[in-house]
């Protein structure tokens, strides 16, 4: 009988910050002291709190550890396990409040307001053990489904639930579901679009690697509600921890016949394959998915013929994302009014954001739809980092726009992120302050759809390289007014006229920016300056002469000689030879270099 | 598998193995000091004790089983202290492992506390 259970993170962020190395020393010190029959070493899937990796929990107090070292696993189980005194240094403390906090992960700021419903077990049961999902209702939701619901009743639940696709789109499942019962066939499909491809988004990754059989079960329950006996998961070759777990997951299953031939003795059938995505964006796009899976070359292919009527081999199929589906079994067990209880008017339920760039804490987090910007980046997110000031937040990836400051209380759903001229996306939320440059930042996106382009349509695959070089000569300085109102008509022609989804909101991050911080690219154009800093062939280095102390090191660090003067003499930047690479910036104590 | 029976079966095999984790919903905190002086006198059994106990009483819903440093009543190690919602919280003084089974059935299961073995009867 175990009477402590210490659970380390196996997800991708705390594996490569050294998760491994800390569960071996664990495990050899537990073997030492003689403690393997008190204590239990778990591995999970993720916590959310990435940026803090490797992260343990022990249970049962819930006592929540931050970057735990190899050579922390001694005191740990020296004070913790056998004296009961957890150790206070490597407790995870909000940073907002300076006291040591509370040692329950339960009761940090990072966690209070969030809701976890797709993430319910992750970092709480081991992913690679079938049993651990049965504990936690696992594979009951199937069994309800099969033994007392008809398709009909599972899609009206769906229906009632509210529940809409969390891949980006926000289409209602239900809806999405009943269309593809009603078409005829002998063969149908379910597909699991698991190619998250957003800059900076890692949900579905951490549901795959943290809770696999929960996707497998939704798939099932999916193909009994639509008549399909075979489902396919899309996942991306870059995911090697998520398409282990995922193998693993699919031969337990099968070794205990909830997947396969006459599951749970009702003459149902239903199995699973994985296919390898090679990376490309575009074949997060459905058609371009499935025609991928086929073996074809990943290029979109005109809608209608909806998937649902016509989708995977020509055959009748439901696709639905990674993140949708770890919700449907809770739906299911619990009902479709605890789920439409969550969120708002239009949007049902929880969604999970992966929370990057300018931000203290650097995670995932799942919040009750509705929930405002503000909770998120300033509570969950524990605020801008640095004493920097909140500029924008960027949703939905290289499709999304940005969500300017003065619109930080907007409650988040699909509708309203529409809206402000953004987009839900697979949940990517980049965090910017005010050293990032808005101009910069749509070039960057733009530059990603640029090379992710399939190239198969003339809007997308020509007019984004022209909108590109348009921002290139903007930053540069070679910009011109005109240049603002060509961007404006050329984006709303490429997402008029695009034939697949990532045309037609590829100009978005070049909108939203245009519409929210115009200032910033006139001050480009009309002032040959970037307000952020950021934009180097506008910048210029000077040195402040009464702040320069004459210590020589500047001249010393600059690669290009462009610092002239010698100890105990004002030194001063030679324009023509400098290369504006701000290592003089970094490198001066005195604050006597000046950025322009 | 052939039926939601077998199903049941797996989940109650596995429940009290992953209840430890659920640290919402428990009413009774079971507490056993496990400094060196507690360790010394004999903590661990008792620890153990109320682990399996707990369990195989059905309790793990409601009683959470954890340990602590040192009290600071060395001398009447080892101490195990008990802490129930809106009541006054109990300290049972020099334990063993078989106090801490009575302990289970008549307190934690039957609801009345133990006088004899509280520090309250100790130091009288």
């Amino acid at each position: 009988m175990f009477r402590i259970h210490a659970l380390v993170c196996g997800g991708t962020g705390c594996t490569s910050s050294g998760s491994v190395k800390v569960r071996e020393a664990l495990e050899a010190e537990i073997k030492a002291k003689g403690l393997e029959e008190e204590v239990k070493i778990v591995q999970t899937g993720c916590f959310g709190l990435c940026a803090l990796g490797p992260v343990m929990i022990i249970y049962p107090e819930g006592t929540f550890y931050s970057m735990v070292k190899p050579e922390d696993i001694p005191e740990i189980v020296e004070e913790h396990f056998l004296k009961g005194r957890p150790v206070q240094r490597l407790i995870y403390k909000d940073k907002q409040e300076d006291a040591p906090h509370a040692s329950s992960l339960n009761d940090t700021a990072f966690y209070k307001k969030q809701k976890r419903v797709a993430l319910r077990n992750c970092g709480v049961i081991n992913p690679e053990n079938i049993d651990e999902y049965i504990a936690m209702d696992g594979y009951f939701a199937i069994a309800k489904v099969l033994k007392e619901m008809t398709p009909d009743d599972v899609i009206d639940v769906m229906n009632r639930s509210g529940l809409r696709g969390r891949g980006g789109g926000g289409f209602p499942t239900g809806r999405k579901w009943s269309f593809a019962k009603a078409s005829v066939s002998d063969k149908k499909y379910v597909v699991c679009n698991a190619d998250e491809g957003d800059p900076g988004a890692f949900m579905d990754r951490s549901v795959l690697e943290g809770d696999p059989h929960a996707v497998l079960e939704a798939m099932a329950i999916a193909g009994y509600a639509i008549g399909a006996d075979e489902g396919w998961i899309y996942v991306r070759a870059e995911y090697p921890i998520a398409v282990r777990r995922l193998n693993i997951a699919i031969e337990q299953a099968r070794e205990y016949g909830l997947l396969g031939k006459d599951i749970l003795g009702t003459g149902f059938n239903f199995d699973i394959h994985i296919r390898l995505g090679a990376g490309a964006f575009v074949c997060g796009e459905e058609t371009a998915l499935l025609t991928s899976i086929e073996g074809n070359r990943g290029e979109p292919r005109p809608r209608p013929p909806f998937p649902a009527v016509k989708g995977l081999f020509g055959k009748p199929t439901i696709i639905n994302n990674v993140e949708t589906y770890a919700n449907i079994p809770q739906i299911i067990l619990k009902g479709p009014e605890w789920f439409a209880s969550m969120g708002t008017e239009t949007s049902k339920g929880t969604k999970v954001f992966a929370l990057g760039g300018k931000i203290t804490n650097t995670g995932l987090v799942e919040i009750p739809m509705g929930t405002t910007l503000r909770e998120i980046v300033e509570e969950i997110g524990g605020g801008v980092p640095n004493g920097k000031k909140f500029k924008a937040a960027q949703t939905g990836g290289p499709s999304g726009g940005c969500i300017p400051a003065s619109l930080i209380d907007t409650p988040i759903d699909y509708d309203n992120l529409i809206k402000i001229g953004s987009m839900m996306g697979s949940g990517g939320l980049i965090v910017m302050d005010e050293d990032t440059c808005m101009v910069d930042l749509a070039k960057f996106f733009l530059e990603f759809t640029v090379d992710e382009s399939c190239g198969k349509c003339a809007p997308c695959r020509i007019g984004m390289v022209r909108m590109l070089e348009i921002l290139k000569k903007i930053t540069s300085g070679n910009g011109e007014m005109e240049d603002l109102d060509k961007l404006e008509e050329l984006g709303n022609y490429i997402k008029s006229a695009s034939l697949c989804g990532l045309g037609q909101t590829a100009p978005n991050p070049v909108l939203s920016t245009l519409r929210y911080f115009r200032e910033e690219y006139e001050a480009h154009i009309k002032e040959k300056r970037c307000p952020a800093g950021v934009c180097k062939s506008l910048l210029a280095y000077k040195i402040d002469t009464e702040k320069c102390k004459k210590c020589h090191m500047c001249a010393k660090v600059c690669p290009a000689g462009a610092i002239k003067g010698e100890v105990k003499e004002i030194h001063s930047i030679d324009p023509t030879k400098c290369v504006k690479c701000g290592a003089c910036y970094d490198t001066c104590k005195f604050g006597a270099i000046i950025k322009k | 598998m052939k039926s939601i029976e077998e199903l049941m079966a797996i989940k109650e095999k596995m429940q009290n193995k992953v209840s430890l984790r659920n640290s919402a919903g428990d009413d009774v905190r079971v507490v056993v000091g496990m400094a060196t002086c507690g360790i010394a006198a004999g903590a661990r059994p008792v620890l153990n004790a109320f682990v399996e106990g707990v369990s195989e009483a059905g309790l793990s819903d409601r009683v959470m089983v954890t340990q602590t440093g040192c009290i600071g009543i060395c001398q009447y190690e080892p101490v195990v202290e008990i802490y129930e919602k809106d009541k006054e919280k109990v300290t049972y003084v020099k334990m063993n492992a078989d106090k801490a089974k009575e302990v289970i059935e008549r307190h934690l299961k039957g609801g009345k506390p133990i006088a004899e073995y509280t520090i309250g009867a100790a130091t009288k």
